[in-house]
Parts: C-alpha cells; sequence; structure tokens
C-alpha cells in the first residue's frame, strides 16, 4: 500500500528532498543524500569503511547498493511524479556490473511507466564514471492502498 | 554437492560466525547467525531503531531486508563449497511479499540449491519465525571467484 507521509509534504513545501532522507533512520544510517548533478536530483552515497561487504578486495557490499537503488527508485517516483505518498515496493531485480569500489556512489534513475495502481522504475549506480554503471535494478512499486485496489 | 564435502555440524556455525564478524557491513548491521550447515544459512537481524524506513511506522527499510537476504545467500554459497573462494552477486531478485511487522527481528533462511563451476544459484526467504508467512523472497546468482583474481577450481561435472 502507499502511505500519505508528512514528511513528503513538508519536503515539498520546503521544495528540498534532503529533508526525506534527513527524516528516514535507515537513509541517515547509511548515509544517503541528495546531490544536484546536471540540473537533475541524484541520490548520493557518501562511503563509510562499515559499507564494506568484501574486505579482501574490498568491494561495497550487495545489500548497501541494493538499498540506494531502491532508495534512488522511491525518491523518483515520488519527486519525479510530485506525489506525497511513499510508494510501497513490490519487487526489485538487481544485476551486479562491476565490484563497488570504497569509495562514494551516486544512483538516478526513470519511471519507466506509469499505471494507475504500479509503477516500474529503472535504476542505474555508478562511482566515478556514468556510463560504467556498478549496478542496475527494475522495481516495481504499489502506488494505491491494497484496501483501494 | 560432493560426497568429500562433508564437515562436522560444528564446523558449519564456525564459518558462518567468522564470516559475521569479518565482514564489516554484516557487523554494523547487527546481523546473527542462527544456523548453518551444508549450503544452508540461517541469519537473524534484530530489529534496530537506525534500520526504520519510515519513521511514523517503524518498519524496517527494504533495503535492511534486502542486506539481509543477501547476506545470508552469499553465506550459503560459502557453506556449499569445500574450498570458498572469493564471491560476488551477479544478480539478486526480491519480493515483497507482507510489509514486515513493527519492531521484530527479521530470519532470513537461504539455499545454495546448484553449483557449477562458475556460478552459484540461491534461493531464500525471509520471516518473523513462521517460514508459512514469509515477508520476502528471493532468487539470486553468484560468480564465484571475483574479478582480477583467478577462479576457484571447478566443481566436477559442471560447466557454466
Amino acid at each position: 500500500m502507499s502511505r500519505p507521509s508528512t514528511i513528503i509534504e513538508e519536503a515539498w513545501r520546503a521544495n528540498d528532498p534532503n529533508r526525506i532522507f534527513q527524516a528516514t533512520p535507515y537513509a541517515r544510517f547509511l548515509g544517503i543524500s541528495i546531490d544536484v548533478v546536471d540540473d537533475a536530483y541524484v541520490c548520493h552515497l557518501a562511503f563509510r569503511d562499515e559499507h564494506i561487504g568484501n574486505p579482501l578486495l574490498p568491494a561495497l557490499h550487495g545489500g548497501v547498493t541494493g538499498a540506494l537503488l531502491e532508495s534512488a527508485a522511491i525518491f523518483h517516483l515520488v519527486w519525479d511524479l510530485n506525489s506525497t505518498s511513499i510508494p510501497t515496493t513490490i519487487n526489485m531485480s538487481i544485476d551486479y556490473l562491476r565490484p563497488g569500489r570504497p569509495v562514494d556512489t551516486y544512483a538516478s534513475g526513470v519511471v519507466t511507466k506509469q499505471g494507475r495502481r504500479v509503477s516500474n522504475v529503472r535504476v542505474e549506480a555508478w562511482q566515478g564514471a556514468r556510463d560504467k554503471p556498478i549496478a542496475a535494478a527494475h522495481g516495481h512499486f504499489l502506488l494505491v492502498s491494497d484496501a483501494d485496489a | 554437492m560432493s560426497e568429500s564435502h562433508v564437515s562436522p555440524a560444528s564446523s558449519y556455525v564456525a564459518m558462518a560466525e567468522r564470516f559475521a564478524s569479518v565482514v564489516p557491513h554484516v557487523a554494523a548491521m547487527g546481523i546473527e547467525v542462527v544456523t548453518a550447515s551444508i549450503a544452508k544459512a540461517t541469519l537473524k537481524l534484530p530489529w534496530q531503531a537506525k534500520l526504520v524506513g519510515n519513521h511514523d511506522e517503524g518498519f524496517l527499510h527494504g533495503g535492511a531486508i534486502t542486506t539481509l537476504i543477501d547476506s545470508a545467500s552469499g553465506l550459503a554459497v560459502f557453506l556449499a563449497l569445500e574450498k570458498p573462494p572469493s564471491i560476488a552477486t551477479l544478480d539478486l531478485r526480491i519480493n515483497y511479499l507482507r510489509p514486515p511487522s513493527q519492531r521484530e527481528a527479521v530470519i532470513a533462511e537461504a539455499e545454495c540449491y546448484r553449483l557449477t563451476r562458475n556460478i552459484a544459484f540461491v534461493r531464500a526467504f525471509a520471516h518473523h519465525g513462521d517460514l508459512e508467512k514469509p515477508i520476502a523472497n528471493s532468487s539470486s546468482t553468484f560468480m564465484l571467484g571475483s574479478p582480477g583474481r583467478p577462479l576457484a577450481r571447478g566443481r566436477e561435472g559442471d560447466a557454466s
């Protein structure tokens, strides 16, 4: 189900999407915020040692990259569609394309299909070069409450 | 899995405990080992305020559940191998089947059900203690041996 959110309403009133991430405990735990790159909003994961999943390489934990991609997908659904509700994730398919190096990671995406009840979103995560993504994902999100559907 | 790969039950648990302590993000999330056996791992993520996605409602963020499932799945691959190489997640598909309960630990059970020379296939379920009421399931694949490093010697019979 999607749920109305006072946090998102406040972020809209202030025209500051970072308020959403500042008010989300898990986003603060990981260190996700919003940057403006080429006039577009991009999710930014500031690297921390505790993001490492493979200490030998070292490489980011796949779950951290997945969480960044899911956060970016939900952000685009809210902000690009002028919504004040939090959509519910139905599923996510994440492809890991390159090892995530121990540096900052960025993620951005597009709403591929906006249906009345369900949206499809595609997102990519990159580090140095945007044309060399470390991961790509697509997901389905429920925009209405299960009780309404 | 080959017949030669049978170790005392305690060695699987010891290996899982080592995994949970040496992987920085698993330790940072407070993920604990519940059980471990050949090609199977069960991990627990205690509910923590810092992992909540929407503070109005107290639900764990989907990303935290993804991390728990990815960790259990990777560990199941390690526990399927005689000499575990470095592994990398190739892809992970997760379905969120029902909302997690507020302020409850999540348990993830993963099984590596197919192993080839290069690739491991894993399925996993996440629940609150009742496998009949899963909150998420997943299907994932892992590459054995990390980029830039020699791949581990393959298991007999499979080429992929």
